[in-house]
């Protein structure tokens, strides 16, 4: 189990996490959310003993962060942001030589490095020198080194980052496989990524703790308020539609504008989700004689979630 | 000790895969090859001159003709050489980034430290084992003294692991190798100019400025004996800059 205790880290001025605090089971793979900046690389830096926090600290398997570094490092595999590598090596010494630092023992040595080759899929580029590999390669390669000591708690931070579309999708399955039999952390600010790896998602904003849950209810969560969208011919009439809308009880008009191409209008409408407000809005707004064109109830996606929680931390 | 040695063993197979080596061990040979060339062109035209003159003058020996200047010119060449060869050793992994990767593998900062310095040592070594071929002809031809050889050859790789040890630590300054490399080579430069000053700044002090310079402890290397305090000092020198190379790496990472 990792417990994460009151973690801050301060650059200067700058608080980048601010007394974050969290659990993560054996097992589970969670994912770490949020915008560019948010303080995940910290958080990620801290829990792998690169980076001293500055209050508070984190217990990795019983063992802490500033006391037992050397315990903790021994159990974690991670793949650094921007995915370091000796590029001047081969593919196959320089996964002796992680091996090697990592402690793995000699007569075990030569099994592991294939084991990794194996699963990380790096079987035809054992003997090329890692700085002409593709970048997919590469970012294979800094998984490997990371899994090479078979370690019980893997840290990813941005895996699939810069990488084209089917070489994200094999790096994602690799993480679900990889994540079979140990505990995974995994930055990320690609949500779909997120959903669909991970056991439990953490989304924190400006180093602070915005919500933790599972993927599924974090969006039952917000679900309770659903959103309706209203397509109207001609924007003449947004302001009379408005004023008839906000006149309906629980809705709440969220956004107008978006005027598609035909000239029509679009409002965006957000009510409790146990009242559906579709008839009420249409009889409504044809009473008035507004010219609507369709009416809609849209699901929240995650990405919605995540702008909404993010944006509401930073109102509040 | 598996650590330091896999990390030996990166350092050593970078130097000689890249040509890094090559280069350096090359140019080196290149020059001191040109120094015995002409230090012994000059002891031949002076024992000439001194058979037709039959006036032998002082020190018209091999070792103090020969040996000595060579070994002395050798140690200004490995001043100007060996910060090349260390300037990389940690600065380049904390551009890289795999500074942050070594940082986070269970490897102790002494086991990363010195296996870096043993690399560099043992290119050093290599380098200056190449020269023996100077002293190996003398003996082909001649009949000179052994010792003073063998003991110059033990401090000349003593000071160059002082050096070594300078590069190890300012490399360990920075990200940045232009750095690293000027620095140490200030640095060791200033360790060897620093007795210059000795006669100027009366008794007291010029016994401390001489103690300090690198020069006025291989003195008694090149003259066949090895003082113990000389050889104390090189040692000394060496592994006070891997302690502050080691304590280095920890402050790097408690200022980020």
């Amino acid at each position: 189990m990792i417990r994460v205790l009151e973690l801050s880290k301060n650059y200067g001025i700058t608080r980048a996490v601010d007394n974050l605090a969290f659990t993560v089971e054996r097992g589970e793979v969670l994912g770490f959310l949020g915008p560019n900046g948010a303080g995940k690389t910290t958080t990620m830096k801290m829990l792998t003993c690169y980076l001293p926090p500055s209050s508070g600290t984190a217990e990795i398997f019983g063992f802490d962060i500033l006391k037992d570094s050397m315990e903790v490092r021994r159990r974690i595999g991670y793949l650094p942001e921007n995915n370091p590598l000796y590029t001047d090596m081969d593919v196959s010494s320089f996964l002796e030589l992680a091996a090697q630092l990592k402690g793995v023992k000699k007569d075990a040595l030569k099994n592991s490095i294939d084991g990794v080759v194996e699963r990380c899929g790096l079987g035809e580029v054992v003997r090329r020198k890692i700085g002409n590999l593709s970048k997919g390669f590469q970012q294979r390669v800094g998984i490997a080194q990371a899994i090479v000591n078979d370690p019980e708690l893997l840290i990813l931070d941005e895996p699939t980052i810069g990488l084209d579309p089917r070489q994200i999708i094999d790096i994602r399955s690799l993480i679900r496989d990889l994540g079979k039999d140990r505990t995974v952390i995994l930055s990320s600010h690609i949500l779909p990524e997120v959903s669909q790896v991970c056991d439990r998602i953490i989304i924190i904003n400006n180093g602070r703790l915005v919500a933790v849950d599972s993927p599924d209810n974090l969006r039952d969560r917000l679900k309770r308020s659903s959103m309706t969208r209203v397509r109207i011919a001609g924007s003449g009439d947004i302001a009379v539609a408005e004023r008839v809308i906000s006149a309906i009880e629980g809705a709440r008009v969220i956004r107008t504008g978006e005027t598609g191409g035909d000239g029509s209008a679009l409002v965006t409408v957000e009510s409790s989700s146990d009242s559906d407000i579709r008839s009420a809005l249409a009889r409504k707004l044809i009473e008035a004689d507004i010219p609507l064109l369709e009416i809609y109830s849209e699901e929240l996606s995650l990405e919605d979630i995540f702008i909404r929680l993010v944006t509401e931390e930073g109102e509040a | 000790m598996s650590k330091t040695s896999a990390i030996y063993g990166r350092e050593l197979r970078y130097f000689f895969q890249s040509v890094t080596a090559y280069v350096v061990i090359s140019i080196f040979l290149v020059i001191s090859g040109y120094f015995f060339f002409s230090i012994f062109r000059y002891y031949n035209l002076l024992s000439l001159q001194s058979m037709q003159s039959g006036f032998a003058p002082g020190g018209l020996n091999l070792i103090d003709g020969v040996v000595r200047p060579l070994l002395g010119n050798i140690s200004i060449i490995i001043l100007l050489l060996l910060p090349l060869l260390t300037m990389r050793l940690i600065a380049e992994e904390k551009k890289q980034g795999t500074f942050e990767l070594l940082s986070t593998y269970p490897v102790s900062d002494i086991a990363a430290v010195s296996g870096k310095f043993l690399a560099a040592l043992t290119v050093y070594a290599v380098m200056l084992g190449c020269t023996l071929l100077y002293p190996g002809m003398l003996l082909f031809f001649t009949e000179p003294e052994t010792v003073p050889i063998v003991t110059g050859y033990i401090g000349l790789l003593l000071m160059g692991a002082s050096f070594i040890a300078m590069g190890t630590f300012f490399s360990s300054l920075t990200d940045n190798q232009i750095i690293a490399g000027v620095a140490t080579f200030g640095a060791s430069l200033f360790f060897l100019i620093i007795g210059w000053g000795a006669p100027f700044v009366g008794p007291k002090f010029a016994a401390v400025l001489a103690q300090i310079s690198i020069l006025y402890h291989f003195e008694s290397f090149s003259k066949g004996v090895i003082e113990t305090s000389d050889a104390t000092y090189y040692i000394f020198l060496t592994f006070f800059f891997l302690l502050l190379t080691v304590r280095s790496l920890e402050s790097t990472r408690w200022k980020s």
